[in-house]
Order: structure tokens, then C-alpha cells, then sequence
């Protein structure tokens, strides 16, 4: 567009830079306040990873953390290979009913507080006890429709011919799936697989209705709201940053693998 | 598909069917569950206190949306307007923030905004010595947090049309001697249209059933229907009435997806409207 | 069929992932005792100490108020947890709800520690499934060095002079919110007249122009930072922001306070009740129980506790020192049952005006 004009060029930069302000200003506050000695927006006190050592030291973080980290690991896993399966169901059979349709875009768009209270009162009826189990349970809704509508991306374009080709020349199902298919829409499912793993990550609401006792089943969100709610430590600083770094890096990963995931 | 569709339905669409049966039963005295049917739980959603906590939840979250739209538009222009190599970086930059912790981005504006935040800190650096302004715990908290926490998306569903934008059409607009405010609103605009409906769609219904943005920016003081509903499970122990509540969120978000699809629809419409006459 | 064998190896590996997903993440069967406190309300070396003693071990869930609890027990029917704290009105609706297991005397010889009035609280006479573990008022909590004027009334929170507008917070939660109205009105905290609730509903909605923001969890620390001036507090959380600063002051109204109690009750699903019964008494031991009194500074209804504790502590924290006779002159919050409903939706409204 460089037919602009000067002035427009620098009102357009001139938004652009307001905006990036807007976001990362935030971020960037609670970044340097996790290396300041006082830990307080009040004052610089010096550069300091004391906070980040008593993060270390905090057990009830680090076993929320390795809470986060079963859920997200477990639930991509299963989410992962269901939503690619119902991908290639999809696509293979093109039958694009709506009703089929409805189900797989319903997890994406229904509120949170909706579906972890439904989840709630559904686990509650059967009796359930409620434990990291039944968040994983929960994670997998919302994390297979994402991968599946990822996958399915990219088996828009996929030829289906060759997979016919495949079964004629003698080819098992399965070998057509790992020799033919999988390489097609490796980066597409490995991409949703990280996706899924950041949603997972970050979840907090259906995650607080659907955990049972105590700190057995208590993520990462569900620690930091608390640490939230009863008070502002310097300790949360920290570990915003280090939860900001991963899930940073997933996006990044899955963006190198599957150009313009986020553009779809 | 079968694994796949199984887990939707056991862990999704039957817990939902539960929810719209809970909210035709009554609440006991102790918050259980008394099995006779009634549909007074509905009748209390229309009662003008829980109406009005509605119409103030669809007023917060609209002008959240209104405001996302307008940054969110004006970013996605300015990135699509940028030279083409730039773009993707911009964009991938403009979504990050996105995948960060949803309770952290909030967490940082209390920060910014407490009375004795960082913005009053920055204040009496520049020499204010007045009375330091309350920002926290007000609407304009609660409307700043859900603006920044959703305008990646809008961003991202702006760009998408606008990149797509064939420049020849603003050009041909320009030749025929239409200024650039009219090519604008004539051309550019209504092409984009189903990129704001989609951005401001999301951003409508993710806030108005937001119950942590009131929550830790709103001090308690603005009841949204996301609160209510979390209320309603966690602290009144009334789950017919909450499950009435949720049933008419999702009435509500229904209606604003059916008026999504229209405005993408007349857009498309004027889509191939624009197309025929550049090039004819 | 291709496409068959396919899905049928895919229903196999699925379901081998969820076994596999269950298997991973059943909840890991490491303590005897799961107890749910709120965060800070006893020693963190409790449970530790606890199995020196005893041999049984135990985990401390924390829980941010008796309504997040309350929920997760209602919802779950009591499983999961043995020994839950909660507030005595929250202990009567897990009560009236079943979930609660009857305290056996027998098993806790350390109840001879309570002061005689902590065994006759209206709440549960004679403890028949509640054991206090704490006791107190709930007052305003104030900045004497900031303020011109103390405060004297609840009234001084309702309508607070102009240099106080925008400056208080009060608890978010139903009963005690509703106190503060009801107290200043001289009415019941139990009261339950339309005519009279709506008195204090005008009263309250009147007084969330004037406030900063209703919070139960860290209006102390809003106080030391002097984004507030003055909180509605209960008198024990007071004493954490006058350890942190001792211009900071707490005051009974003179209407009046609620006589709140902090009780332990044990579930019925629980599965090691004999453990849990131990659990109460080892709370119940003097020299744990003072420890508890000195350390999260709230009174403790355990007389040979609070006769030890030291004057200094006492002239430091005056609240602490409140004679029991006077303390239990005041009202307790009972369960109101059915009229809870009305108390909710008044709260709703409150919380919805604009």
C-alpha cells in the first residue's frame, strides 16, 4: 500500500503502536515487578530472583503445577486423538450435517460458567467423587473440538483420492492411515495438540467446578486465583511470568508447525 | 468419530439436557433438590431484579464490545496496511497476550489501577500530590479488563477479511472520485463486516457470562449474570433457579450467533455486489 | 471395510488412553485425614505434629470462604473431607443436610478445656455436632492514624463522613453484610421481618455508594496499604493488619456485634471418623490450642489456652482480651432456613443496585 500518503502511514503506526502498548504494558509491569527485591509497584528496589526462589520453595504452587501439567498432558493426549479421528470422519465421509456441525462448534462458544456447571451437576448426580479425573474429563470437551476444527483445516485441501489409491494397491487401513494421511496432517494435529495443551493450561473455570478436594486436585489457576483473592504477594509476579514464558513458547511452537494456525 | 462423538454427548450435551431439566424442579430449604415440576424459575428470571441484572450485564459487556471493536478494527487496519512481510509478525504479536493466563492479565490491571498502583505511583512521580483516584473497583475497571483480555480476538477476526481486501477495489472506489472517508464506509466497511460480527460476537458473549473480571476488578460492587449463576451453585445453593439462569444465557447467545449469521449473510450479499460492479 | 477397521482400532486405542488417563490421575491416597480450614487459620506444622502424635496422617485443604465450602459439600455429599471448619450457621445447614457425624465426647477429652459457655451456644448446645475452634466479633477495623474522628457506630460505615467516601469496604458475604444493616437498625442479625429487611436492604444499597468494594478476603491489607480507611471487620482478621501497623485499631459499635463462632464439625461420609474425633481433640489440647490464639490472633474459646497467654500479647491485640462474659452476651447468627432465600435475593439486590 504505498500509494498512502505520509500522514496516514503515521496515524496507522501511530494506532498500532498505542495498541501494542495497550497489550503488552500490563505484561511487561508484572515482568519487571517479578525481578524487583521489594516486590511492591511501590518502589525499584533492586534486581532480585529471590521471588522466583520462593516460588521454588512454595509446595502448594509446585503441586498445583504438576496438577496443570497431568491435566494439560492427559487431556491433549485424549483430546488429541479423538478430534483428529472425528477430523478425518468428517472429512473423509464430507457428510457435514448440521446437527454433527452444532456438536463439534457447541464447546468452543458455550460460556464456561455454563458448561462447568453443567459438568457439576452431572458429576454430582452420578455421585462421582471429583478429582483431577473428572477435570480431565471436562478438558477433553473443548479440547478436542479445537483440534478437530484444526485438523479439519487442513484436510479441506487433502485429496482423498490417494488414500482410495492406497486401499487398491493392497494397503492396510492402518498403513494407508500412518504412511498416507498422518504425514499430510502431522503439523496440523501437532499444532492442535498444542493448542489444546495451552487451553488446558490456562482453564480455570470448569476446572474450579469440576476438581474435589483439596490441593489432590487443585491446578495452577485455581492456586493463582486464591493467591489472587487473599491478597496481592510479590510471589504471583513470578510465577505470572514463568506461566506466560510456556504458554508463549506452545503458541509459538504450533504457529512454526502449522503457519497461520492463528488465522483460521 | 464414534469415541469422539460418545465423549461430547456423555460429557456435554447430556449434562446440559440436565441443567434445562434441573431448572423446571424447585429448590429445597436446604439447597437440594425438591423433584416437582414448576416453571417458577423461570418466571424469577424475568422479575425486574434479575432482568435488570441482565440488561446491566448485556450494557457492560456491549460497551466492552463496542470498545474492543473500535481498537481492535483500527489494529487490524493498521496491520493489514503494513507492508506484506510485516503483517504476520505483527499479527502473531497482537494474538500472544491472548495465550497468556486469562486470571494473570487480570491480576496485572489491579496492579495498574489500586489506589496505591502503579498509575497513582507514576502520578506523584510527575509531582500530582492530590488525592490519589480511585480506578479499581469501578465499571470503567471492569470494562478495561474485559476489553484488553478479549481484543486479540477481535484483532484477529478484523484482519482476516481486511487482508483479504482486494486493494484494486478502494482504487477503482478512488478512480471513480469517491473520497477516501466514502470508499471507506462504502466499500471497505460492509466487506468487513462478518470480521466484526464474528470479533463482536465473542467478545459479547464471553463477557457477559465473565464472573472473574467482576469479580477481582468490580470489588463485588457490579453483579454480572456470571456471578449470579456462580451464586447461585456456590453460595445460595439454589441450582434450579442458577440452571434457569444459565439456560437463558445461552438463549441469549443463540440470538446474538442467529444475528451474527445474518449480518455475515446480508454482507456476503453486498460482497458479490461489489465484485460484479469492479468488474463490469 | 477399510474405513471400519480403522475406527474400530481407534475406539480401541481411545479407550485404552482414558483407562490410562484414570489410572494417572485417581487421587493419589496419601493421607488418612483430609481437613479443610481457611488458609492460615491454624499451625502449619499442625498436621506434622499431629502424626508425631498420633501416628495418623493428615492433609489441610484450604477453603477462601464457608460458602465456597459449603458449596463443594453440598454438591459432592460431604465426601472427600473428614474435618471441615466453618462458621456455626453454615454447621447447622450441614445439620439440618444429614452430612454432619455426631461428636462423640468420648473420644475428645480435651472438650473439658472449653470455657462451660462454649458448650451452651445456641448454635448446638452441648456440641452435639460442632465443636468451636474460634470466637469473636465483628466491628469496624480502622487507620486512627489517618482518620480525625473514630468511629463509634455502624453508622459511621453506612453513612460515612466525606473523608471516608470511597474509603471502606464491607464483608461480601450474605449474613455479615446483612449484620451491619441489621445492627444499626437494632434489629436481629436473625431478622426476618419483610418490613424490617427492607428497611435494611434501603439502608445497605444507600451505604454501596460510599464504599471501595465489598471484600472478605484481603480488606486488612487494603488497610495497610491505606487504599481503605476503615473495614468491616471480624476482629481476629483486624489483628493481622495491627500486627502489620499499629495505628491500625478495632472498635465494637455501640449497637452492637454478632457473637460469631468458628466451629469443627466431622462428616458423615467420612471414613476414619475415630481419626478425625482425634484430630478435634488434639486441636482442643491447651498448649495447641494457645498456640493457635497467639498465632492467627483470634480468640479461642479453650479457657486453660487463653490463661496462658502472655500480656504482652494481650496488651498488643486488646480485642483479644475481651472478657467471655461479655462476648457472649451478643447475638449468634443462626440459620434462618427457608427465609435464607430472602436474605440471598435481598443480597442480590444490594449487590445489583446501581
Amino acid at each position: 500500500m504505498a500509494e498512502r500518503s505520509p500522514g496516514t502511514r503515521r496515524t496507522l503506526w501511530f494506532v498500532l503502536s498505542l495498541v501494542f502498548a495497550f497489550l503488552y504494558i500490563p505484561i511487561a509491569v508484572l515482568v519487571a515487578l517479578s525481578f524487583n527485591e521489594g516486590g511492591l509497584p511501590t518502589a525499584w528496589s533492586g534486581f532480585s530472583l529471590k521471588w522466583y526462589a520462593s516460588l521454588a520453595g512454595n509446595s502448594a504452587i509446585l503441586s498445583a503445577a504438576l496438577n496443570t501439567l497431568i491435566v494439560a498432558l492427559v487431556s491433549t493426549a485424549i483430546a488429541t486423538l479423538l478430534g483428529t479421528l472425528l477430523a478425518i470422519g468428517i472429512e473423509m465421509r464430507r457428510q457435514y450435517g448440521k446437527a454433527l456441525e452444532a456438536l463439534i462448534f457447541a464447546p468452543m462458544i458455550i460460556p464456561d460458567i455454563v458448561l462447568a456447571i453443567a459438568l457439576l451437576s452431572f458429576f454430582s448426580m452420578l455421585n462421582l467423587t471429583m478429582g483431577l479425573h473428572t477435570i480431565i474429563l471436562a478438558h477433553v470437551v473443548f479440547n478436542l473440538a479445537f483440534v478437530c476444527s484444526v485438523v479439519r483445516a487442513r484436510l479441506k485441501s487433502f485429496d482423498w483420492s490417494i488414500v482410495e489409491a492406497s486401499a487398491d494397491l493392497g494397503a492396510s487401513a492402518l498403513t494407508t492411515f500412518r504412511r498416507v494421511t498422518l504425514p499430510v496432517i502431522a503439523p496440523a494435529v501437532i499444532a492442535g495438540a498444542l493448542l489444546a495443551f495451552t487451553l488446558s493450561v490456562d482453564e480455570f473455570i470448569i476446572a474450579f467446578f469440576t476438581a474435589g478436594a483439596g490441593r489432590a486436585s487443585t491446578t495452577l489457576p485455581m492456586q493463582i486465583y486464591a493467591m489472587i483473592r487473599f491478597g496481592i504477594t510479590p510471589e504471583i509476579n513470578a510465577l505470572a511470568t514463568i506461566v506466560m514464558a510456556v504458554s508463549i513458547t506452545a503458541l509459538t511452537l504450533s504457529q512454526r508447525l502449522n503457519r497461520g494456525i492463528i488465522g483460521q | 468419530m464414534a469415541p469422539a462423538l460418545a465423549w461430547l454427548a456423555a460429557l456435554m450435551v447430556v449434562p446440559c439436557a440436565l441443567v434445562l431439566a434441573l431448572a423446571f424442579f424447585r429448590r429445597g430449604i436446604y439447597g437440594g433438590i425438591e423433584y416437582t415440576f414448576t416453571l417458577e424459575n423461570f418466571g424469577l428470571v424475568f422479575d425486574p431484579l434479575y432482568a435488570g441484572i441482565f440488561l446491566n450485564s448485556a450494557r457492560i459487556a456491549g460497551t466492552a464490545t463496542l470498545i474492543a471493536v473500535v481498537i481492535g478494527y483500527a489494529a487490524a487496519y493498521a496491520i493489514s496496511a503494513a507492508p506484506r512481510r510485516w503483517q504476520p509478525v505483527f499479527l502473531f504479536f497482537a494474538v500472544l497476550p491472548f495465550w497468556s493466563n486469562y486470571l494473570i492479565r487480570t491480576y496485572a490491571w489491579i496492579v495498574l489501577l489500586n489506589r496505591e498502583g502503579l498509575i497513582t505511583q507514576l502520578l506523584r512521580w510527575f509531582g500530582y500530590t492530590g488525592e490519589p483516584p480511585s480506578m479499581l473497583y469501578t465499571e470503567g475497571a471492569v470494562i478495561a479488563g474485559l476489553v484488553y483480555n478479549y481484543l486479540p480476538f477481535v484483532i484477529l477476526a478484523c484482519y482476516a477479511p481486511l487482508s483479504r481486501l482486494n486493494p484494486e477495489l478502494a482504487e477503482a472506489s478512488r478512480d471513480l472520485g469517491a473520497s477516501a472517508a466514502t470508499t471507506f464506509r462504502r466499500v471497505v466497511l460492509p466487506l468487513t463486516v462478518p470480521g466484526i460480527a464474528a470479533g463482536a460476537v465473542f467478545v459479547f458473549v464471553l463477557s457477559i457470562g465473565n464472573f472473574v473480571t467482576p469479580a477481582l476488578l468490580g470489588g463485588g460492587r457490579f453483579q454480572m449474570i456470571g456471578n449470579l449463576v456462580y451464586d447461585q451453585f456456590l453460595t445460595a445453593n439454589d441450582w434450579p433457579f442458577g440452571a434457569a439462569l444459565a439456560m437463558a444465557l445461552i438463549a441469549i447467545m443463540l440470538l446474538v450467533l442467529t444475528a451474527q449469521a445474518l449480518a455475515a449473510n446480508r454482507a456476503s450479499g453486498h460482497v458479490t455486489q461489489a465484485g460484479g460492479n469492479t468488474d463490469g | 471395510m477399510t474405513a471400519t477397521s480403522l475406527r474400530r482400532r481407534a475406539l480401541k486405542t481411545s479407550s485404552i488412553a482414558l483407562g490410562l488417563a484414570l489410572a494417572l490421575s485417581a487421587p493419589a491416597t496419601a493421607a488418612d485425614l483430609v481437613i479443610s480450614n481457611w488458609d492460615g487459620y491454624m499451625a502449619l506444622d499442625a498436621m506434622a505434629a499431629f502424626k508425631t502424635a498420633t501416628g495418623v496422617s493428615g492433609e489441610v485443604v484450604v477453603h477462601a470462604t464457608n460458602e465456597e465450602i459449603m458449596g463443594k459439600l453440598i454438591a459432592a455429599g460431604g465426601k472427600g473431607y473428614d474435618v471441615v471448619f466453618v462458621s456455626s450457621p453454615f454447621a447447622e445447614v450441614l445439620n439440618k443436610l444429614g452430612l454432619t457425624e455426631p461428636i462423640d465426647h468420648a473420644k475428645i477429652p480435651n472438650l473439658a478445656n472449653l470455657y462451660p459457655e462454649a458448650a451452651k451456644l445456641p448454635h448446638d448446645v452441648g456440641n452435639a455436632f460442632s465443636v468451636p475452634y474460634t470466637w469473636g466479633t465483628t466491628g469496624l477495623c480502622y487507620r486512627s492514624d489517618l482518620m480525625k474522628v473514630a468511629p463509634a457506630s455502624w453508622s459511621d460505615l453506612l453513612a460515612p463522613s466525606d473523608e471516608l467516601k470511597g474509603k471502606t469496604t464491607m464483608l461480601a458475604t450474605d449474613r455479615w453484610l446483612l449484620a451491619a444493616g441489621q445492627l444499626d437498625k437494632g434489629y436481629s442479625v436473625n431478622e426476618t421481618d419483610p418490613a424490617k429487611m427492607a428497611e435494611v436492604k434501603d439502608l445497605l444499597i444507600s451505604a454501596k455508594k460510599t464504599l471501595l468494594a465489598y471484600d472478605d478476603t484481603t480488606f486488612y491489607s487494603k488497610l495497610v496499604s491505606g487504599e481503605a480507611l476503615m473495614v468491616q471487620a471480624w476482629d481476629g482478621w483486624c489483628n493481622y493488619g495491627i500486627a502489620e501497623k499499629p495505628e491500625i485499631k478495632y472498635v465494637i459499635p455501640k449497637e452492637g456485634s454478632d457473637l460469631w463462632v468458628d466451629t469443627m464439625v466431622v462428616m458423615k461420609a467420612s471414613a476414619n471418623k475415630d481419626a478425625a474425633f482425634q484430630f478435634i481433640n488434639f486441636m482442643l489440647d491447651a498448649k495447641n490450642h494457645a498456640w493457635a490464639a497467639q498465632n492467627i490472633d483470634y480468640k479461642v474459646p479453650n479457657k486453660p489456652a487463653m490463661e496462658s497467654l502472655p500480656a504482652d500479647f494481650l496488651a498488643k491485640f486488646p480485642n483479644m482480651a475481651m472478657p467471655v462474659a461479655d462476648l457472649v452476651k451478643f447475638e449468634q447468627l443462626r440459620d434462618v432456613g427457608d427465609a435464607q432465600r430472602d436474605y440471598s435475593k435481598i443480597v442480590s439486590e444490594i449487590k445489583a443496585a446501581q
